[in-house]
C-alpha cells in the first residue's frame, strides 16, 4: 500500500471513525502555503560544507545552544551554563547518557470527571489495571499523552525525549487506532526503554509488539489469508525504505508477509504470542535485491525464528543503515540532503551504525561532535515543530505550573498544551498515519509543512497570550511568563543592547537584523534615544522593586517579548 | 479622478477599466470590489493619537503672550522672540511658535482646539513612568497594566482577537505605526493594536515583499515564514486592498517621519478601513540642551520638531479633505509632560509637568480651553506649571463626544468620572449616536418608558431653567419631530411622546437646555 492509500485503508480498518487528518483544513487547498512553500528542494544557498570530522572550533553559547535546541524541547539558561562548563565531548556524552528510560507511569487524574470503574484511585497509575470501559479508556489515553507532555516539559539535559519522539515518528502508531490505552502505554514504554539502545533489537520488539500487531493488523496475517500490510511497511518505512530507490520487489513484500504469519495478541495479558498453526511453513524466496535469499519455512514454535531472520536480512542491506541515518539527519540537522551530504555525512554515519552492530549512541555521538553539525550554515534552519514551539516557550521562559496544582490540575495543564499542539499540527500519540508526520519525509516542503495558514496565526497567538495574559484552561488556570525573572537571567540587563542580544539569542533561531534590533530597542526606550532611560529604570527596579518601578520595566518587557516572539525568526532554531 | 466618480462610469462592453493596471472586470466578485463597496460605506469616527515622545516644551509651543516678560527673564536662552510669535485669529494673549505656521492657519480656519494646562496631580518627572501614566490613564500613584484605549476597545470588541476579523469588524480595531507595540492599546487579554513596525515594513506589506534574509538554509526558511506570516496575518489583505484603492494621495512634506506615518493613516482611512484608532509618534522632544538656535531662538531642534508636527498634521487634514473624509477624523497630541518654566544653562529645559494639548479636525471647537499659565517672575528652578485639567478629562471628552459612548462606559474605561471639556463642537455629536453633552447630563434626560413602545411613551428630564428643546431624529441624523421647545422652571418634568406618524424603527431623542444636551435611543415597534 502506497502512502496515498493509507488513510483510506485506515478508514476501512476503523470503520471510518477516529482517524486523524479529518479536520477541515487541507494543505492542498491552502493557497498561501502552496504559493510560498518549496516547489522543489532549495538550492543555490550557502550550504554546510564541513564533514563528519570532529568539530574543533570554539565551544561557546552559540554551539551549546545549537546543540540543546536540536536535542531537547527548548533551550534553558541553566542548561546552557552547565554544558558550557564542560568540553564538547563531555557535553555530548552527558546529553546522550543522562537518560530517563523508566519514569513513573501515568496517573488517574480523571477521577472527578469519571470515576475509574476498575477502582484505580485518583493519583494512582492505571497501566496495570483492567480495561474498564470505553470512557475510562479514552481518559487514560489522554492521561498517557498528558504525562508524555509533562516528561518533555520537565526534562533536564538529555536527548531522551527527542529520541523517544524520533522513534514515535519512525515506528509510528496511532493511539486512536490501537485503542487500548494500556497497550499504547506499553508500546510507548518499549520505545522509550530502547530509544538510545540497539536499532536491531528495536525492530524485532516493534514487529512483535501487540500494539503494532494491532495497528498494522499483523495479528490478522495468517497462512490462509496473508495480510501484506506489515510486511510492506516494515521494508518501506521501518528499514530499507525508498531512500535511494532500492529495487526490492512486490514479491519481496509477499514473501515477508508469509514470514510474519502466526503472530497473535492475547488481549487479557496484553502480550503477543506465536501460533504455529497459523504460520506459513513454506520456504520464502526473496529477490536478487536480497541476494536471492531463501528463508526456510519452519514448523512449530521454531516458525517464530523466521521473523528474526527476516529482520537480520533487512538490516544487512546497507540501505537500512543509510535510511535510518538520513532520518536522524532530517530530524536533527536539516531536511535537504544533497549528493555531497549523502556521501560525506550520511554514508559515514551509516557505516558507524553497521560497525557498531546497530547501536544508536555511536551514531549520535559522531553527529553531535562533528564539524558538520556545528557548521554555521546548519544553524537556525530548523522549523520548530509544534511541540518545540509550545514546550519551548515554557522551557525557555521557565514557566512553571503553580506549586499548589493537584494531579488533576497538572494533567489538565499538560493536556491543554497537548491540545494546543494538536491545533497547530502535531497530535502527540496520533501521527496522521504509519509514515509519521509529513514534515519529516514529504519532499520538497518538509519542515515548511508546520507553517501554514491554519497554524502560524495560532502559534503567534500562543506566545502573545503567554506573554500578556497567560495560557491554560481558563481564567483561573492561566500560566503567564514571568518576564522579570527571565530578563534577570541576563547579567547585563541594564544595557539595552546587551539585553536585546541576550534574549534574542534564546528566542530567535536567526539573529535579529539591525532594523529589528532598533525596533526592539525603541520599545525598551519608549521611542527615545537615550540608553540610560532603560538603564536607570532597570537599576531602579533592581534596587527598589516596588510596584511602580516594577510596572515600568514590566510594561516595556512585555511589549518587547510580544514583538520578539512575533518575529519569523522565533519559529526557527 | 475621484474614486466615486470612477465607479459611476458605466461599464461599456469592450472597455477595460483599469485598477492598478488590471481590468476591473477581472475583479468581479473579488475582494477588491468588495473593498470598493466598503470604502464608500465606511462612516465610523477615527481618532489619531499623535504621541510626542520626550516631553514637549509647551511654553514654546502655545505661548502665553501676557506672561512674556516674566518668561523672557526666566528662560531667555530658549524663549522665542515676541516679534516672531504667530498670532491667532480672535485671540489677544496667546500665540504659537513661529515654526507652526500651518497649525496656526488651521486654527484660524477653525480646525484646532487647544486645551491649556493638561496634566495630573502629583506629576512624575520620569519619562517612562509619566508615559505609562498617560498611556494607561492611571493616577500618579497607581499602576495599570492596560491602556486607556485598550480598555475602550475591549468594550467595543469583546473577546478580541478570537472571532476577528469578522463581517461586522473586518478591519483591525486599532493600528499603530512605529515604536513597537504601544501600551496605550494594551487590552485585558492582548494588545488591541495591529502593529506596523515602521514605514518600510508597511510598504513591504503593501508590495507583498519581506525583509532581506541571508543566503543560507536558515535564510530560505526565514523568508518562507515571513511570507506566510504576512499573508496569514488576518489583516494583510484588508490593508493591501485599502491601499490599492487610494493611490491619489495628497502631497506630504518629505524628511518628516510623522508625515510618513500620517500619510499611511490617511491612505488607510480613505481606503475604507473601519479602524477607529491610529497611534503615531514623533520623537526627540527631550530637549535638555541646545533646544534652540537663531537670533530669535526661532530655529533649532525643538523648532524643527514643531515644524514637522505642524506640516504633517496640515498635510494630513488637507489630504483627508481632498477625499471628503475629514469630517470623520480627529487627531490629538499628547506628550508625557511639559518642560520646566526656568531654562537650564545648557540652552535647554528640564522635565516639567502640565502643558497644552492640541486637538485637530473639522469637528473640534475652534477655541482655547483654559487660561494662559500665570508665570511669576520669582519662579525657581523647582517650580512647574500647575495643572488646569486632568488629562483624563480630555480622554473622557473624546470618548463621550467623539466616540459617543455612555457616561457609564466612560467611567468603566477611566474608572472615574471626569468633567467633559468643550473640545468638540456641539453639533459634532450627531444624532446618529447616543451621547451626553456634559457630565451633569447623565440624569438630565431619562430613558423613555416603555421602551420599545408602539403608541405613547413618557420621557422625564431635568431643566436648569430656560428654554428646553426635545427633538427626535432618525438614525441617519435627520430631524423627524420637535416634541417641545419652551421655557421650563428648574426641576424635574415629564413629557409624553406620541408615535403617530413615525414608522417603526430606532430613533434618538435629544434634549437641549442652554449649553447642555443629552441624547438617548428609543425604539418604536408596530
Amino acid at each position: 500500500m502506497g502512502h496515498t492509500n493509507r488513510r483510506q485503508f485506515f478508514q476501512q480498518v476503523t470503520g471510518g471513525s477516529s482517524v486523524a487528518d479529518t479536520k477541515a483544513y487541507s494543505i492542498a487547498e491552502d493557497k498561501i502555503f502552496q504559493k510560498y512553500a518549496n516547489k522543489e528542494l532549495p538550492h543555490g544557498y550557502a550550504k554546510a560544507t564541513a564533514s563528519l570530522n570532529p568539530y574543533s572550533g570554539p565551544w561557546t553559547e552559540t554551539q551549546v545552544m545549537h546543540l540543546l535546541r536540536r536535542t531537547t524541547f527548548g533551550v534553558k539558561a541553566q542548561d546552557v551554563a552547565t554544558l558550557k562548563g564542560m568540553t564538547l565531548d563531555q557535553a555530548v556524552y552527558y546529553l546522550i547518557n543522562n537518560t530517563n528510560p523508566n519514569p513513573a507511569p501515568p496517573l488517574n487524574y480523571y477521577q472527578d470527571t469519571y470515576a475509574d470503574p476498575t477502582g484505580v484511585p485518583m493519583g494512582q497509575t492505571w497501566v496495570n489495571a483492567p480495561y474498564g470501559d470505553g470512557s475510562v479508556n479514552s481518559l487514560r489515553r489522554a492521561s498517557l499523552k498528558a504525562w508524555w507532555i509533562g516528561l518533555m516539559l520537565n526534562e533536564g539535559i538529555s536527548i531522551q525525549e527527542k529520541m523517544n519522539f524520533f522513534w514515535h515518528n519512525h515506528f509510528a502508531t496511532q493511539t486512536n487506532v490501537i485503542g487500548d490505552a494500556r497497550m499504547c502505554y506499553n508500546y510507548h514504554a518499549m520505545l522509550r526503554a530502547n530509544s538510545l539502545g540497539n536499532f536491531k533489537t528495536m525492530v524485532k520488539l516493534v514487529t512483535k509488539d501487540p500494539a503494532m500487531l494491532q495497528y498494522l493488523n499483523g495479528y490478522l496475517n495468517n497462512k490462509n489469508a496473508p495480510d501484506e500490510n506489515y510486511g510492506r511497511e516494515l521494508q518501506e518505512l521501518f528499514t530499507v525504505s525508498k531512500y535511494n530507490n532500492p529495487n526490492y520487489t512486490e514479491d519481496d513484500i509477499k514473501a515477508a508477509a508469509k514470514v510474519l504469519t502466526g503472530w497473535k495478541i492475547n488481549t487479557s495479558t496484553l502480550t503477543s504470542y506465536f501460533d504455529p498453526s497459523l504460520h506459513d511453513t513454506s520456504n520464502k524466496q526473496f529477490s536478487s535485491f536480497y541476494g536471492n535469499a531463501v528463508i526456510a519455512g519452519q514448523s512449530g514454535m521454531a516458525g517464530a525464528n523466521e521473523t528474526d531472520q527476516l529482520i537480520d536480512m533487512l538490516l544487512a542491506k546497507f540501505e537500512t543503515a543509510k535510511y535510518i541515518c538520513s532520518k536522524l539527519y532530517r530530524f536533527f540537522v536539516y531536511y535537504n540532503i544533497d549528493a555531497n551530504i549523502d556521501a560525506t555525512v550520511i554514508t559515514p554515519l551509516a557505516q558507524i551504525l553497521v560497525d557498531n552492530n546497530f547501536e544508536i549512541k555511536p551514531v549520535l555521538t559522531a553527529l553531535f561532535k562533528s564539524a558538520h553539525f556545528y557548521d554555521v550554515n546548519n544553524m537556525g534552519c530548523y522549523v520548530r515543530t509544534p511541540l518545540e514551539y509550545i514546550l519551548g516557550t515554557f522551557r525557555t521562559f521557565d514557566m512553571q505550573l503553580p506549586a499548589n496544582y493537584t494531579v488533576a490540575d497538572t494533567y489538565n495543564a499538560w493536556n491543554y498544551l497537548r491540545n494546543y499542539s494538536l491545533n497547530i499540527g502535531l497530535d502527540l500519540g496520533d501521527p496522521p498515519n504509519v509514515a509519521g508526520w509529513p514534515a519529516f519525509y514529504q519532499t520538497p516542503q518538509y519542515y515548511e509543512l508546520w507553517i501554514n495558514s491554519a497554524t502560524l496565526p495560532n502559534r503567534m497567538l500562543f506566545t502573545d497570550k503567554a506573554v500578556n495574559s497567560g495560557v491554560g484552561n481558563g481564567p483561573n488556570m492561566n500560566i503567564k511568563i514571568d518576564v522579570l525573572n527571565f530578563t534577570q537571567q541576563c547579567t547585563n540587563a541594564s544595557d539595552p543592547d546587551a539585553l536585546i542580544d541576550y534574549v534574542c539569542s534564546y528566542l530567535l533561531g536567526v539573529a535579529a537584523s539591525a532594523t529589528e534590533h532598533a525596533s526592539i530597542k525603541s520599545i525598551l526606550l519608549s521611542a527615545q534615544q537615550n540608553n540610560s532611560f532603560w538603564t536607570d529604570a532597570w537599576h531602579d527596579y533592581v534596587n527598589s522593586p516596588n510596584a511602580t518601578n516594577t510596572a515600568i520595566v514590566e510594561t516595556r518587557l512585555r511589549s518587547m517579548y510580544t514583538y520578539i516572539t512575533r518575529l519569523a525568526e522565533h519559529h526557527l532554531c | 479622478m475621484k474614486r466615486r466618480n470612477f465607479l459611476k462610469i458605466p461599464a461599456f462592453a469592450g472597455l477595460a477599466y483599469m485598477v492598478r493596471g488590471l481590468p476591473i472586470r477581472a475583479y468581479a466578485q473579488s475582494p477588491l470590489l468588495q473593498a470598493i463597496t466598503r470604502q464608500t460605506q465606511a462612516t465610523g469616527r477615527v481618532l489619531v493619537l499623535i504621541q510626542l515622545n520626550g516631553g514637549n516644551d509647551g511654553l514654546n509651543t502655545i505661548v502665553p503672550l501676557d506672561q512674556y516678560s516674566a518668561l523672557s527673564g526666566l528662560r531667555s536662552n530658549v524663549m522665542v522672540s515676541e516679534s516672531k510669535i504667530l498670532s491667532l485669529s480672535g485671540i489677544q494673549n496667546t500665540g504659537m511658535h513661529p515654526a507652526m505656521e500651518d497649525i496656526r492657519n488651521m486654527y484660524n480656519g477653525g480646525l484646532v482646539n487647544i486645551v491649556q494646562g493638561v496634566g495630573y496631580a502629583n506629576p512624575n518627572f520620569s519619562h517612562f513612568r509619566s508615559t505609562d501614566i498617560w498611556t494607561t490613564g492611571s493616577d500618579a500613584d497607581q499602576n495599570l497594566s492596560t491602556g486607556w484605549l485598550g480598555r475602550y476597545l475591549d468594550l467595543e470588541y469583546p473577546g478580541y482577537p478570537t472571532g476577528y476579523p469578522n463581517n461586522d469588524m473586518p478591519d483591525p480595531p486599532a493600528i499603530q505605526i512605529g515604536t513597537g507595540i504601544s501600551n496605550v492599546l494594551q487590552g485585558s487579554a492582548i494588545n488591541m493594536g495591529y502593529a506596523i513596525a515602521n514605514v518600510n515594513s508597511f510598504y513591504d506589506l503593501v508590495n507583498n515583499s519581506v525583509g532581506p534574509a541571508p543566503n543560507t538554509a536558515a535564510g530560505h526558511e526565514l523568508t518562507f515564514i515571513r511570507n506566510i506570516a504576512q499573508q496569514t496575518e488576518g489583516y494583510t489583505s484588508i490593508i493591501q486592498q485599502a491601499t490599492s484603492l487610494n493611490t491619489n494621495q495628497g502631497s506630504y512634506p518629505v524628511n518628516n517621519p510623522l508625515a510618513d506615518q500620517l500619510k499611511i493613516v490617511a491612505q488607510l482611512i480613505a481606503g475604507g478601513l473601519q479602524t477607529s484608532i491610529y497611534v503615531v509618534s514623533l520623537g526627540g522632544f527631550d530637549t535638555h540642551a541646545n533646544q534652540t538656535e537663531g537670533t530669535y531662538n526661532e530655529s533649532g531642534p525643538h523648532a524643527a520638531l514643531l515644524r514637522q508636527l505642524s506640516e504633517a498634521v496640515s498635510a494630513f487634514f488637507t489630504d483627508l479633505q481632498g477625499h471628503g473624509i475629514d469630517q470623520r477624523v480627529t487627531a490629538m497630541t499628547f506628550s508625557e509632560f511639559g518642560r520646566r518654566i526656568k531654562s537650564n544653562q545648557s540652552g535647554g529645559t528640564d522635565h516639567g509637568s502640565a502643558a497644552p494639548l492640541m486637538v485637530f479636525g473639522p469637528n473640534v471647537n475652534p477655541r482655547i480651553i483654559g487660561h494662559n499659565p500665570v508665570i511669576s517672575p520669582d519662579t525657581t528652578v523647582n517650580d512647574n506649571i500647575p495643572m488646569q485639567f486632568d488629562y483624563r478629562s480630555v480622554y473622557a471628552s473624546v470618548l463621550t463626544d467623539w466616540f459617543g459612548i455612555t457616561p457609564q462606559a466612560v467611567n468603566g474605561v477611566l474608572m472615574h468620572d471626569y468633567p467633559i471639556l468643550p473640545i468638540f463642537r456641539e453639533n459634532s455629536a450627531t444624532a446618529v449616536e447616543e451621547i451626553t453633552g456634559s457630565i451633569s447630563a447623565a440624569d438630565m434626560l431619562g430613558q423613555n418608558y416603555p421602551n420599545p413602545f408602539s403608541r405613547t411613551a413618557t420621557v422625564s428630564f431635568t431643566s436648569k431653567g430656560g428654554t428646553v428643546t426635545l427633538q427626535i431624529f432618525d438614525i441617519s441624523g435627520r430631524l423627524v419631530r420637535t416634541v417641545l421647545q419652551k421655557d421650563y422652571i428648574p426641576g424635574r418634568h415629564e413629557v409624553a411622546i406620541d408615535r403617530s406618524g413615525l414608522a417603526a424603527g430606532n430613533y434618538l431623542y435629544r434634549l437641549t437646555n442652554g449649553s447642555d444636551q443629552a441624547t438617548k435611543k428609543m425604539i418604536i415597534i408596530d
